[in-house]
């Protein structure tokens, strides 16, 4: 339950409670801001999921903790400056635990709950390990001050009835064989072993880099849902949502659920929302209601065709600027809600030596990937939502049981699903003119300060790296690398324990 | 069809450098590689300039290198990060400090700067050392760099003197000295120098060159956590015993506050991808010399393969019935401090110039086998 406490932020004491985010925590302390750049630039968090590393803090001592994914605690001693490590002969020493799990499911998101009940009905032993605190994903990410829609509530307490493993706040960080991961968890290490694994790992935001991208202020757009979700107050704030895709509207309509100020959803696309909805509804029905739920709550608000070339501010953001190709405008703002779709986490698949294809988990009508016994589902084969998370969850749940050819039943909802993918990805793609948005000194690579400029004149991913640094930050390339892939065509194949950093104790 | 003097096959710092002093001497100079600038061991490999006593050979060529190190230092760039540290041996017991009182002796008869260090001392240059270590030896002019941008700066240096840079294309033909690449452009050149780490057998099978393939982890940044490279005595052991997997502990400061941890040695394998067993025992290795580096956050992890010869002196120099071929490998893990006088030696054999130190005992013609291949 919720618990009003004190934390210290730089010294400072803050007023917080146990449901908030440290990550929250300190932008309210510190005008939005929880690192300094390796060039002494203020960064405040992006991705709100774990992922961007640009919210890592310095907790009780230990630097590089990422505040998005620790809850406060009281008494708790938070720095946002470097500090050095006093000398300290004693380390931690890790626990390893070793867990024989019959089917193991990577990832508590609608994919991997619906996968994980379907296998535990159908009489199989079920762990699931997912990074968060709770169970939900992004999309059913937990939020304390409203309760889940019904048919959330429904897979929650279906999960709940069956005497499924959860394993929340870990992640895996090596594979030494495919069906054997360890993970990196509160209490140390844990190594898990699968019979069966079913990778639901989702999708992160595709960010694209323009000036004044790195300011604190700037954030994804679910990014920005889930830092309000773990606490961060946005009331009475003005907000500009922009980028591409339709989590845009989703995040606009509950920004301003929760009191913020938001005018205007600048969508990158040349979108037709008729053509959109009417195709939506010859394929999706239950999606087409929910767009006219939408619809509804997002009255007043203008959606339309635009996109940020640049945002200002000194220490944080202040306005920015959007275009529509024809004219640009300032628009004043306390935050940026901006992300232009989605990309698979295709790390955790890739170290298992799944093959992959345009950038997702090659799978057949079973959910099976190339490597035996091991199944992705959801964003990890192609964005396409909740229904195809829910439906391909379910397929993989049969094939883990050794039940496969009950997924001839779903076949014509399987074939729309993927249907849906493609429309998506059609509808939504991006615009030749964000490769022209950064200029040669905006950053690519937040991690290590890496510029436009400095890439131009590289050759391939691998040069980049070597030359530049580009992609050797503690996030590994997940934000830099997907913006490296649209702006020079790039791609980063190589991936290698830890997927996540972790401590050396835990490594040994 | 391209002509010039010499073709450098192998963009890493070895051809870099190779590249670099034959363009200064006025030969025209094309360099070749089949990836970008130092994508082999040149950006797997830690970037430790160091003279090392394990032979008088090796000795020499290190020494020399460190010299010509010390020479290009003002010039180089920014990102070379460039950095004088020195190098901590460690001993961990009296019979090891026996070791670092020989050692003392031995470079200070050949005039390079040491000191030794009891226990106190040792705990006093890095705090983070486990409690109880006898002591070390101190080389002072020993030095740290970015190894793929110093090469990238060798390279620059050479394209400056006129020479040419061929990128991603392979050597798909080699008649006499007329190479073929895989983009169909073709290279007739007077001599040919092969600084292509162990893939030298692509081309000459019989070359007397195992790949040794070796881990390594990076930190997130932990300024002034350790401010010297640190090995343990142990090291040379670990480098040169005949087992076919050992481990050493090194770790070195780098210029961005982050560390790097090293070392491991496997023969013969042929596997890039990390092996769990060998990060685990160097990782733990770590630990017993520095068990506060259990709490530090290591963000990535790789492989490298050093070309390794029998006796752990690098190949430069003709093969025996292709005079007109160089070989510039086998330099195990001193490539990037040997490559500078490595460069000088191919030059002092192109140009018959007088070379800073002796040919003789890197020369390729040592090994029977190759003579007779």
């Amino acid at each position: 339950m919720t618990e009003r406490i004190s934390l210290f932020v730089n010294g400072q004491a803050v007023e917080s409670s146990t449901e908030v985010s440290v990550a929250s925590a300190v932008m309210q302390a510190n005008a939005g801001a929880t690192r300094q750049s390796i060039h002494g630039e203020p960064r405040g968090p992006l991705c709100g999921m774990g992922v961007c590393f640009d919210c890592r803090v310095t907790i009780d001592g230990a630097a590089h903790q990422r505040s998005c994914q620790r809850a406060c605690e009281p008494g708790m001693q938070v720095e946002t400056a470097p500090k050095p490590i006093a000398p300290d002969a004693l380390a931690e020493r890790a626990t390893d635990s070793t867990r024989d799990c019959g089917v193991l499911v990577v990832g508590a998101g609608p994919a991997g709950i619906a996968a994980a009940c379907t296998a535990a009905e159908m009489g199989r032993r079920v762990t699931i390990i997912d990074d968060n605190p709770q169970i939900g994903g992004q999309i059913w990410r937990h939020d304390p001050v409203k309760s889940p829609p019904k048919q959330t509530a429904n897979w929650f307490d279906r999960l709940a009835r069956l005497s499924i493993e959860i394993i929340p706040s870990s992640q895996v960080i090596a594979a030494p064989t495919p069906l054997t991961l360890v993970a990196e968890t509160p209490r140390g290490t844990m190594t898990l072993r699968g019979q069966r694994i079913i990778l639901a790992c989702g999708a992160r935001e595709h960010f694209l880099p323009f000036p004044g991208w790195t300011l604190p202020g700037v954030f994804g757009a679910g990014g920005l849902q889930a830092l309000v979700k773990s606490g961060y107050g946005i009331g009475k704030k003005k907000i500009v949502v922009a980028g591409t895709g339709p989590l845009l509207l989703a995040v606009a309509a509950y920004l301003r659920e929760r009191g913020a100020i938001v005018d205007m959803i600048a969508e990158q696309a040349r979108f037709s929302m008729v053509r959109f909805g009417a195709a939506l509804a010859w394929n999706q029905p239950g999606k087409f209601v929910a767009g006219l739920a939408l619809g509804w709550h997002l009255r007043g608000i203008t959606y339309r065709t635009a996109w940020p070339v640049r945002a200002h501010g000194t220490k944080r953001l202040e306005a920015v600027t959007l275009t529509d190709g024809e004219k640009s405008w300032n628009v004043p703002c306390d935050a940026l809600a901006c992300g232009f779709g989605l990309v698979a986490n295709l790390e955790l698949p890739v170290l298992l030596g799944c093959a992959i294809a345009d950038d997702f988990v090659q799978v057949n009508e079973r959910q099976a990937t190339s490597v035996p016994h091991v199944y992705a589902i959801g964003e990890l084969t192609g964005i396409g939502g909740l229904d195809k998370a829910l439906l391909e969850g379910q397929i993989a749940g049969w094939s883990a049981a050794d039940r496969p050819q009950l997924a001839r039943n779903v076949e014509v909802e399987r074939r729309k699903t993927q249907r849906f993918v493609n429309q998506l990805a059609d509808t939504f793609s991006l615009r030749d003119e964000l490769r022209r948005l950064p200029d040669d000194d905006t950053i690519v690579c937040r991690c290590e300060d890496v510029t436009f400029g400095q890439l131009r004149s590289r050759t391939n991913w691998r040069d980049a790296k070597l030359q530049t640094r580009c992609g050797m930050g503690p996030c590994q390339g997940r934000i830099c690398g997907p913006a490296v892939q649209f702006l020079f065509g790039w791609h980063n194949d190589s991936v290698r324990p830890p997927l996540f950093p972790t401590t050396l104790a835990n490594l040994a | 069809m391209k002509t010039c003097d010499v073709a450098v096959i192998g963009a890493g710092i070895v051809g870099a450098a190779c590249a670099r002093a034959l363009a200064l001497v006025g030969l025209s100079v094309v360099v070749l590689d089949r990836a970008p600038i130092a994508s082999g061991a040149t950006a797997a490999g830690m970037g430790h300039l160091l003279v090392l006593d394990d032979s008088e050979a090796q000795f020499a060529l290190t020494k020399w290198s460190c010299e010509r190190w010390t020479d290009l230092a003002p010039q180089l760039s920014n990102d070379c990060e460039f950095m004088y540290s020195g190098t901590l041996w460690v001993a961990a017991d009296e019979e090891e400090m026996a070791a670092v009182r020989q050692k003392h002796a031995y470079y200070g008869e050949r005039g390079v700067a040491t000191a030794i260090l009891d226990g106190q001392a040792l705990a006093d240059a890095e705090p983070n050392l486990r409690h109880g270590l006898a002591g070390a030896l101190f080389v002072h002019d020993d030095a740290l760099i970015y190894p793929p941008c110093a090469a990238r700066w060798l390279i620059e240096q050479a394209r400056a003197r006129g020479a040419e840079l061929r990128l991603n294309a392979d050597v798909v033909g080699l008649q006499d000295c007329d190479i073929q690449l895989s983009d169909g452009e073709e290279i007739s050149s007077g001599r040919v120098v092969h600084a292509t780490g162990t893939w030298i057998r692509s081309l000459f099978p019989t070359a007397p060159v195992r790949p040794k393939k070796g881990h390594l982890l990076i930190t997130d940044r932990y300024p002034g956590f350790i401010t010297h490279p640190i090995v343990e005595l142990g090291y040379l052991k670990s480098a040169h015993g005949g087992q076919r997997e050992s481990v050493a502990f090194n770790l070195q400061p780098r210029k961005t506050g982050q560390l790097l941890l090293g070392s491991s040695r496997q023969i013969d394998v042929a596997t890039r991808e990390i092996e769990p067993h060998m990060l685990t025992r160097m990782i733990a290795r770590g630990l017993e010399y520095m068990p506060s580096l259990g709490r530090l956050s290591a963000i990535r992890t790789w492989t490298g393969f050093r070309a390794a010869t029998p006796d752990s002196l690098p190949l430069i120099g003709p093969v025996l019935d292709q005079p007109r071929h160089f070989l510039a490998t086998g330099h195990e893990g001193l490539g990037i401090t040997t490559s500078l006088a490595t460069a000088d030696l191919i030059v002092a054999h192109l140009t018959g110039s007088t070379p800073p130190i002796s040919l003789m005992p890197y020369l390729p013609a040592r090994f029977a086998e190759w003579e007779r291949a």
